[in-house]
């Protein structure tokens, strides 16, 4: 069987999660692979949140927030830059590599903006192949 | 107790079960731990469906609840009363997005289903963890402020105020008024615009309950629904308004003269003013940037001031009220308000980035706006419809869709350019009866009431409409006719066949887009833009005058182009608003917020210097942070920042984000 990757989605109710209603209500198509998960403010993601999602066996954690000055919460999509780019070079170090976490700003009316992001976002994953953690949980 | 949890997958018609295998679902979730009772029904959201999860609660003993439908954003308000209803908390619902977040957006059956499962599964683990919340009641001012004094800001107000409850008006120009002052006549009706308008504006400028504060700015908003605090700049008018009679001698005093924005450049103003004669206040004011006075005293020099103490060589007096004082300075007023309506209105196209169409670079060329001005009685020719040169013209050609349905500029359609440019030929038929008239249109949208019939009168009165977007307009003539003429070139497409129309003048009908500081004004009341600039409203179909921002209407062409009825109607709606809350008195307000347990916290104020709310306090004596509720609104921040996970946010634990995380990757 082909490899579908498995993808959390962290997305802010104001912004994201709101432009991915906005996905569905206009009817755009992408992949099934992001699952969202909806927080107030993507200054709620936390190192934690990512790499439990990873050590579960996630192969890609996408964390989509307002667009700067856009935020609902005034700065709390900056927080949660400031933790994407400092969890990065982590990941890196770890073998789960950098490039499985994005961040990216969308909107409440960038319905298309989902689409084409969670598109993009489930080639890269899909090129990469599976986690390392879930080739290994596989090995065993 | 032990967590027994009801779970409810929603057909919703077919828009989920034509695409996700509902009872297979419901199948799954049976299986899932703690859950008692799945099962799948129609319409979910429908009294049956709400009765299902209602008895399920009484005779089943369910303590939690999961909904499998459409977006919380849309039902959970919904399904959380019916639990309410049945005895159960609020935050012991939860709901699972299996429709615009997977079967709308889907095409694989298979893959929905399957995402849908683990939507569910999600939702299932994490209610395990939910605990019962009590939302808080707030108290609400009854005080509004309304931002923008055109015809939306107006009708908002007044319908506000006649009910008895103070409205803040904050308009930027020295006059309410807004766009409709400078219309002519209106669509399809020819009701003078001033006739209409100016009776309202009156009755703003003198209610009880109205507070007009003209020539001022929102600055800052902070606070939440119920509870906002504003600060608005009150521009120096170096007029005491007081004082200031309205009689006019000032402008006539004054020698600076600069281009009149309310006539859109045809006209003249002094730089001391009243922008129009209907103005409210009909005060002067000083334009600071163009007075020569206040120039000069920025250099330390005292020059001009014959405003304030006339020629007295000649014997003319200055103002004899005494109003004019140059010492006046720029005012910060706060303001608390309960609701906040936004009705910023919209700016024409800027026609010169269409070069194509020589606006700015030919004479009698001309935008919309600025031919209302022409056209109208107290515009700079006093209603004579004239060219530069003082001639009358013989021909005129009225472009469409300047700037709007383009995708090189605007896209949408600005809703009102056909009906004006229809107005338009009347307007000149009238005045000039032997004129010939050319409409360049796409297609002609005469879509509200009397319209149709508005279009239909026009053809009788002799007009030629040229079906085809405007090429060019150039000065460049080809054969005798054209000499002196403004050629406008463009390919009838009736008759298939390209064609140079010479005409004395081209109105350039420009399209309405979102005002240029759209974005600052969005910023500051925390509302977002759609993707043409402008509002976003929270429901484009069944709440269109609420924001994503709770106590913040929008109405007017700020969100989006619309004639005077629409906007007017849309103005009624966010006043009826904004009075339900008034009426209600409370509103409730969202139990998300933070707790930090005293023991684990270790005192390093992390936490408090990210809190966008100021809502995070460090006691010296017990070296700790505490959150003070009332002023956390609940984003998380500082819970994801603190180094010994001593906060918790409630309805969004660490325990119950993780529970949803292993739920989504089954």
């Amino acid at each position: 069987m082909s490899f579908e990757p498995k993808i959390v989605g962290f997305m802010c109710n104001w912004c994201s999660y709101a432009g991915a209603d906005l996905a569905g209500t206009s009817r755009i198509k992408y992949p099934p692979n992001v699952r969202v998960i909806r927080l107030m403010c993507s200054g709620r993601v936390d190192e934690r949140l990512i790499l439990k999602a990873f050590a579960l066996g996630a192969d890609g954690v996408l964390v989509c927030g307002c667009p700067p000055g856009d935020c609902h919460y005034l700065k709390g999509n900056l927080s949660a830059r400031r933790r994407v780019m400092g969890l990065k070079p982590f990941l890196e170090c770890i073998g789960i590599g950098a490039d499985r976490l994005r961040l990216d700003w969308i909107s409440a009316s960038e319905g298309l903006k989902i689409g084409e992001t969670v598109e993009s976002f489930t080639e890269t994953i899909r090129k990469l192949g599976p986690s390392p953690l879930r080739r290994s949980n596989h090995d065993n | 107790m032990e967590p027994r949890i009801g779970v409810y997958i929603c057909h919703c018609g077919s828009n989920i079960a034509g695409t996700v295998a509902v009872e297979e679902v419901a199948q799954f979730a049976s299986g899932l731990d703690s859950v008692v009772v799945a099962r799948d029904y129609k319409y979910m959201c429908s009294d049956p469906g709400q009765n299902l999860i209602k008895d399920d609660i009484k005779e089943l003993g369910l303590n939690r609840v999961v909904v499998a439908s459409c977006s919380p954003r849309m039902h959970e308000p919904t399904f959380r009363r019916a639990c309410e209803d049945a005895g159960l908390n609020a935050y012991l619902f939860e709901m699972a997005n299996i429709r615009e977040h997977c079967s709308w957006v889907t095409e694989d059956k298979q893959a929905a289903t399957e995402k849908a499962k683990a939507l569910v599964s999600a939702a299932v683990r994490r209610i395990y963890y939910q605990e019962p919340l009590e939302t808080r009641e707030v108290p609400v001012n009854s005080n509004v402020l309304v931002l923008g004094g055109g015809i939306a800001g107006i009708q908002a107000a007044l319908e506000i105020a006649d009910s008895e409850h103070q409205v803040y008006l904050v308009e930027r120009d020295s006059s309410i008024g807004g766009h409709m002052a400078q219309f002519d006549k209106t669509f399809p009706t020819l009701d003078c615009s001033a006739c209409i308008l100016t009776p309202k504006m009156t009755t703003v400028g003198q209610h009880q309950y109205i507070q007009l504060m003209t020539y001022s700015e929102l600055e800052e908003v902070s606070g939440y629904v119920g509870n906002f605090q504003a600060k608005i700049r009150m521009k120096a008018k170096y007029v005491d308004q007081e004082k200031c009679t309205g009689c006019g001698r000032c402008q006539e005093l004054c020698p600076i003269s600069v281009p009149s924005e309310f006539d859109q450049g045809l006209g003249k103003r002094k730089a001391i003013y009243i922008p129009f004669p209907y103005a409210v206040p009909n005060k002067a004011v000083i334009d600071a940037e163009s007075c020569s006075h206040l120039k000069g005293l920025k250099e330390g020099k005292d020059v001009c001031r014959l405003c304030e103490k006339g020629i007295e060589k000649k014997g003319i007096a200055g103002c004899e009220a005494g109003a004019i004082d140059f010492s006046q300075e720029d005012k910060i007023v706060e303001v608390e308000i309960g609701s906040i309506i936004i009705a910023t209105g919209f700016q024409q196209f800027d026609p010169s980035v269409i070069y194509e169409y020589g606006y700015g670079h030919y004479d009698n060329v001309l935008t919309g706006l600025q031919f209302e001005r022409l056209s109208n009685a107290s515009g700079p020719t006093s209603g004579e419809i004239l060219l530069t040169d003082g001639r009358t013209p013989e021909s005129v050609a009225i472009i469409h869709c300047v700037g709007s349905r383009d995708q090189n500029y605007h896209e949408y359609c600005s809703r009102v350019c056909c009906m004006y440019s229809l107005k338009y030929s009347h307007l000149i038929r009238e005045k000039i009866p032997n004129a010939q008239i050319y409409q360049l249109y796409i297609d002609l949208r005469c879509f509200g009431k009397g319209y149709e019939e508005f279009y239909n009168r026009l053809q009788k009165e002799g007009v030629n409409f040229v079906r085809g977007r405007a090429a060019e307009v150039t000065g460049v003539a080809e054969t005798p006719e054209e000499k002196g003429k403004l050629v406008v070139l463009c390919e009838d497409t009736l008759i298939s066949r390209q064609r140079r129309i010479p005409v004395d003048m081209v109105i350039l009908s420009c399209g309405l887009e979102p005002r240029a500081d759209a974005g600052e004004v969005a910023r500051l009341v925390k509302i977002s833009q759609s993707a043409d600039g402008f509002f976003l409203e929270k429901h484009p179909k069944l709440d269109p005058v609420a924001t994503a921002t709770d106590g913040v209407f929008v109405t007017g062409c700020c969100q989006g182009p619309k004639d005077i009825p629409d906007t007017v109607a849309q103005a009624s709606a966010a006043a009826a608003r904004v009075l339900a809350m008034i009426s209600k008195g409370k509103v409730e307000v969202e139990a998300i917020t933070s707790v930090i347990d005293e023991k684990l916290c270790s005192g390093c104020k992390i936490c408090k210097d990210l809190c966008p709310y100021g809502a995070i306090s460090f006691d010296e004596e017990k070296k700790v942070c505490s959150v003070n509720e009332a002023l956390c609104k609940g984003c998380g921040t500082c819970v994801a920042a603190c180094p010994s996970g001593a906060i918790t946010g409630r309805h969004f634990t660490t325990q119950q984000l993780l529970a949803e995380v292993e739920g989504v990757l089954v």
